[in-house]
């Protein structure tokens, strides 16, 4: 029985690109993990809706400003809702260290701003995906 | 939970988890099979595969909404390469269908290829099995994009749909050998682009040479996936090449040979598990392998009396 690490990577809010997203998910990749990749401009329901579909470990939210405080925390919600009591949610993304403890006591499990290694990234699931 | 029993009352999160599980050989996969086994057969599948870029996603996502506008449910697997080199995989054609996604009549699932080579997995005819079981009444399988050799999709699917794009130079010698014989519909996409229009004739020369082989005759249709248009068209052939194999029992034909198939499969991957789990965990692998390295027993001899001692 091999282990097969999924992770979702999903770009929530209305900003406009994503390269970094795109970045995560081709290291995540070379480190041996399944990436889905769904694009731009997910609303949390559809990164739920998803996130069940494809029964991943980790979902990894990808956001360039603004939202955290609410995105994050509702994904978070949602997945446990739908019974996904497992999976980590981690954000990324530029990220006030003041907000960082608000969202850890929310359930997310990490926050990577900007410059992480994504070596770190791939550490951090590596080390608490159940 | 008992995820057969969860998954055939109509739970989503028990569908998602069945096909881990069978994905990734848990324990418990051979028992959720066969639980879920006498509640499949019921699905039409179909198939969806052509080279690279070619619109298979966009093309699935505009198939489905038709299907659904008929008021029937959908399971779509799709398919991507999974690195040889790190065991990873980007699965990105549901970037394609995130329309879908809310739609509770769909279920959209992503598999790496994971070693096998013809443009499935070695898993994706249960996971269409776990769909069959979950009620979904139509189920779409997108292959990797593909070559000439990576053909599986004939194995699983009732009606194959090969997609082409005009413009890529000589490319129809390149493929006949493989592609265009599993094809029953053909689906030019990209017909917005220079060279439908000869690539089409190109493809009817050829498929009336191959005429002799079969009542069918595949048809072939123009789309522009992005824009939504030739999709009603496509989805009729589909359904004529349905109609079709009904009739003239070609159906049960090629659901026998796939259970064939899939029995033999079964019957190796069962028999060698068992042998060489034991032999594996015993030691008796390693000490084997280095009495042939010596050249003091032969291998023949050897699996013959693996065979005697295990088949009893
Ligand atoms: N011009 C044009 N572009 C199209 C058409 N259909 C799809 N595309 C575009 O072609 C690109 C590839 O489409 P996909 O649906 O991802 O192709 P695919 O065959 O699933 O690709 P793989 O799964 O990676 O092999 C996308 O940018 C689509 O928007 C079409 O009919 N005309
Ligand atoms: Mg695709």
């Amino acid at each position: 029985m091999e282990r097969h690490i999924r992770v979702l990577v999903a770009k929530p809010g209305l900003d406009g690109h994503d390269r970094g997203a795109k970045v995560v998910a081709r290291a995540l990749r070379d480190a041996g993990f399944e990436v889905i990749y769904t694009g731009l401009r997910q609303t949390p329901e559809q990164i739920t809706e998803a996130a069940l579909q494809e029964d991943v470990n980790v979902v990894a939210l990808s956001l360039l400003s603004g939202a955290h405080n609410t995105l994050f925390p509702k994904v978070v919600n949602m997945v446990r809702g739908k019974g996904m009591n497992d999976v980590l949610v981690i954000g990324g993304g530029v990220i006030p260290d003041a907000d960082i403890p608000g969202l850890k006591e929310a359930g997310v499990a990490a926050v990577f701003t900007p410059g992480t290694p994504t070596a770190s990234i791939i550490d951090f699931i590596k080390a608490n995906v159940k | 939970m008992d995820i057969a029993a969860e998954l055939l009352a109509g739970s989503r999160l028990a569908l998602s988890r069945a096909i881990t599980a069978v994905e990734n050989e848990y324990d418990e996969a051979t028992a959720i099979m066969q639980q879920l086994y006498p509640h499949t057969g019921q699905a039409y599948v179909i198939g969806v595969t052509g080279p690279p870029g070619a619109g298979k996603s966009t093309l699935t996502d505009k198939l489905v909404k038709v299907y659904r506008r008929q008021g029937k449910t959908v399971g779509i697997i799709a398919v991507d390469p999974t690195s040889p080199f790190s065991g990873g995989a980007i699965l990105g054609d549901r970037i394609r269908m995130n329309e879908l996604t809310l739609d509770e009549g769909v279920f959209i699932r992503s598999m790496g290829t994971r070693g096998s080579l013809g443009g499935l997995s070695r898993k994706t005819a249960d996971v269409v099995k776990i769909m069959d079981a979950a009620g979904k009444d139509v189920i779409f399988v997108e292959t990797v994009g593909v070559g000439q050799s990576e053909v599986d999709i004939v194995k699983a699917a009732d009606t194959t749909v090969v997609v082409l794009v005009p413009g890529l130079g000589d490319d129809i010698q390149a493929i006949k050998a493989g592609i265009l014989e599993i094809g029953d519909v053909f689906a030019i996409n990209k017909a917005d682009r220079e060279g439908a229009e000869r690539l089409k004739a190109e493809l009817n020369m050829m498929l009336d040479l191959d005429q002799a082989k079969s009542a069918w005759r595949p048809s072939i249709r123009q789309t522009v996936a992005n824009a939504g248009q030739g999709i009603e068209e496509l989805v009729a052939t589909i359904d004529e090449h349905a109609a079709f194999l009904g009739t003239s029992g070609e159906l049960v034909r090629r659901r026998t040979a796939r259970a064939r198939n899939e029995l033999i499969a079964l019957i190796e991957e069962q028999i060698s598990h068992r042998i060489l789990k034991d032999i594996a965990a015993s030691g008796q692998l390693d000490a084997l392998a280095a009495a042939l390295a010596e050249r003091r027993e032969d291998p023949y001899a050897i699996v013959k009396r693996l065979l005697a001692a295990y088949l009893r």
